[in-house]
């Protein structure tokens, strides 16, 4: 059981209640209890934390991540990524099914569940398989995942290359009110492509992605969004010309929505050069263009949140050749260093910034979370801004050190992370 | 990376970003180690008790027989390893490959491999004695075969700084086109067409200095040099291009099209040729055609390569 704790004269940001002020928190029975002047005089701290100085805010709410188990325990395992989220103050995660490790039985869904509740850690939603092992053919069982506590569907970056089947499987999704997580690739325009397709890629001598692989898939899509009016979220757009098409599809009144990951607001193909196979990523990491337009996007909220894709890799899956690497990122312990960079570099303010990865992806994913409501969960973490720190991969605590932010220095860090109102990280 | 602190070639990669003076050393080098046909072979003992890998994880034979005629004539001991059917057929990682290699005491790996950037990557992790060649990689780069091409044009043509130069056909797939690229912008060569149909184009190629030509008459008007490449006919399946009949019909070299070129013009192929196809068979063996040539200064190319390789260690008091 967790103790009841005040946390005292900490900044207490949750842009979702509009609470920005220097006051205690009490936490109690999990949940919290007070804020400021709403803490009950009756209430009994066992153990008081004198956060002056630091910031304390809503637990992050990551809408995808990567947990390699079951399937790929030679990655990672579900206990050591669920603690690597912690120390970054992510207290959520949402758990994307991949070949390797598709999730599109009741049994997976809830032995994930069953090892993220047995580790203790950040809590781990579960998006499920849209077909069955992501083959792209037959539907998944998604009444029986929804009954078992999936919280969306999505098909990875696999295709469904029959678009009968992909209306279908909106249609059934919608049957079941799960949100539809879709990454907007046109797999016959990929080909076998390692990164963007540009001067550097023709350079470099590197199969191309063109942009048109986005566009093309997302197209696809919002034709399917508009005949059927099922809604659908788009996972990680990565150009200038998807945001546009975002853009228009909101002004129509589509309901759909999208998210960004976080490296994508700051790499491009540049970061490529020399062929580093920690930017070995999907969607590629584009040009500055893009990147630029990206950065647009989430200031003015045509993007409704952003995520880690966090994709740990065991090292020998990046020791080779640029295109034999695996792409993805370990990017958990990044993802709140990089947004608060944002909020440096004046992209956005710090109450979007700390929405984008709390309040909004808990409503996309439909997850109660994301906020400093009193009578919620005690999911917070405290941050010192004024820790400045250089990122060293051995100092990475997720088993996946690919991360190409080496060196980097941040301002700011994750000091202690509360889950349920228990303390589960402090630094 | 290719080079050590005092400028020196410590592999050969790439030809991209090298200073015009080392290009000029290896073709001058290279002249040195040319032998004529019928004549004494040219030997040097410069890599006498050195042991030269070859890695081919792709199929060749011209690249890989003048690898070895070079070696054998610098007095190497030369292993040839058909990685296809070994090692990684079974699942060993190319790093493994490298280091068990590596344990056997060799000095240089020549490296084809059907990834861009794997002799990068073997460079970058394999003991700091060792010397790496690129013996082609993916779609980026084949060095040699760039440099072999420059020294038969300069003796042919002497400066290239007035040259004109046309390289025709499957660009897009090509690591010989860019490395010819970056050794004749690096040489100043006055003018480099690139002719192919839009499919075998890669994006935005013009960035490394060439124009483009989708015209095959239009572009080899007035050249002094043609390169012809190699039309890959696994390519067909992909939507490339209509058919092998069409290609040869729209940018085929024939003579009625190599008259628009210069007269004194030469044709340059890296082989293997396929006749009918990118090539008429009477250009191919015509008098204007240096294709043999080629072949012979590819051997003496991959000696002056390799022994500036090794050379740079031992000035440098390694190995």
């Amino acid at each position: 059981m967790s103790r009841s704790t005040l946390i005292k004269n900490g900044r207490i940001i949750d842009p979702a209640n509009g609470i920005d002020e220097i006051a205690d928190i009490a936490i109690a029975k999990g949940k919290i209890d007070g804020i400021g002047n709403n803490i009950n005089t009756e209430f009994k701290a066992e153990h008081i934390i004198d956060a002056k100085g630091q910031w304390v805010l809503p637990g992050i709410v990551d809408l995808s991540a990567y947990l390699r188990e079951p399937g790929q325990e030679n990655k990672t395992r579900i206990a050591y990524e669920t603690y690597s989220a912690v120390s970054a103050g992510i207290t959520r995660i949402c758990c994307m099914p991949e070949t390797n490790s598709p999730i599109d039985s009741g049994a997976t869904v809830k032995l994930i569940k069953s090892k993220a509740k047995q580790a203790g850690f950040a809590r781990v939603s579960v998006i499920g398989s849209l077909t069955q092992g992501l083959k792209g053919e037959q539907l998944s069982h998604m009444g029986s995942l929804k009954y078992v506590g999936c919280v969306g569907l999505s098909q990875g970056h696999q295709p469904i290359r029959n678009l009968a089947t992909l209306r279908k499987a909106m249609e059934y999704a919608a049957t079941f009110e799960l949100p539809l997580f879709l990454h907007p690739i046109e797999h016959t325009l990929m080909m076998d492509g390692g990164m963007h397709e540009g001067a550097l890629s023709t350079r470099l001598g590197i199969h191309p992605i063109p942009v048109a692989t986005e566009t093309v898939g997302m197209a696809q899509i919002l034709i399917l969004v508009k005949q059927t009016n099922c809604p659908v979220h788009f996972c990680r757009l990565s150009s200038a010309d998807s945001i546009e098409m975002l853009t228009k599809a909101k002004q129509d009144g589509l309901p759909v929505t999208a998210d960004v990951a976080a490296h994508q607001l700051f790499l491009t193909e540049m970061d490529v050069a020399d062929y580093n196979p920690l930017c070995h990523t999907i969607p590629p990491l584009r040009s500055e263009r893009d990147r630029d337009a990206l950065r647009q996007a989430v200031s003015t909220g045509v993007i409704d949140a952003i995520c880690s894709d966090h994709q740990p890799h065991e090292i020998d899956a990046k020791l080779a050749p640029f295109e034999e690497t695996e792409p993805g990122i370990s990017a958990f312990e990044t993802l709140l260093p990089l947004v608060m960079r944002l909020v440096e570099e004046k992209v956005l303010t710090l109450s979007q910034a700390i929405t984008y990865i709390t309040q909004s992806p808990a409503e996309l994913a439909g997850i109660k979370a994301g906020t400093l409501e009193v009578g919620q969960s005690a999911d917070l973490s405290l941050f010192d801004p004024e820790y400045f720190w250089q990122l060293d991969p051995t100092d990475m605590v997720s088993e996946g050190k690919n991360s190409p932010f080496t060196g980097w220095g941040f301002n700011g860090k994750t000091t202690q992370t509360f889950v349920k109102g228990k303390s589960v990280f402090s630094l | 990376m290719q080079l050590t602190a005092d400028g020196k070639l410590k592999h050969f990669l790439t030809v991209e970003g090298l200073p015009p003076l080392l290009l000029e050393e290896i073709l001058d080098r290279a002249e040195q180690f040319v032998s004529l046909p019928g004549k004494k072979q040219v030997q040097a003992p410069l890599l006498r008790g050195k042991t030269v890998m070859n890695l081919f994880f792709e199929n060749s034979t011209r690249t890989r027989t003048t690898f070895e005629l070079a070696a054998k004539r610098l007095s190497a001991d030369l292993l040839n390893l058909d990685i296809r059917n070994s090692a990684t057929a079974k699942g060993e990682s190319l790093l493994d490959t490298i280091r068990n290699l590596e344990a056997m005491n060799c000095d240089m790996f020549v490296v084809r491999h059907q990834s861009s950037s794997a002799a990068h990557f073997i460079a970058k992790y394999c003991a700091p004695h060792i010397g790496v060649i690129n013996a082609g990689d993916g779609r980026h780069a084949h060095p040699t075969q760039a440099m072999l091409d420059m020294l038969t044009i300069r003796q042919h043509k002497g400066d290239f700084t007035p040259l004109k130069v046309a390289i025709v056909g499957d660009i897009k797939h090509s690591r010989v086109a860019r490395s010819q690229i970056h050794a004749l912008t690096t040489l100043c060569a006055g003018e480099i067409r690139l002719i192919a149909p839009k499919t075998l184009m890669p994006e935005r190629i013009e960035e490394m200095g060439v124009s483009t030509y989708t015209n095959i008459e239009k572009g080899l008007e007035g050249v002094d040099v043609v390169i012809m490449l190699r039309l890959q006919h696994e390519r067909m399946n992909t939507a490339l291009l209509p058919s092998v009949r069409e290609f040869y019909a729209r940018y085929g070299l024939t003579q009625e099209r190599l008259n628009l070129a210069k007269s004194d013009a030469i044709v340059m192929h890296p082989g293997p040729v396929n006749r009918g196809v990118e090539i008429d068979s009477r250009v191919a063996d015509g008098p204007q055609s240096v294709i043999l040539q080629q072949v012979t200064n590819g051997v003496a190319v991959r000696m002056a390569v390799m022994s500036m390789v090794l050379g740079s260690r031992a000035e440098s008091g390694g190995v």
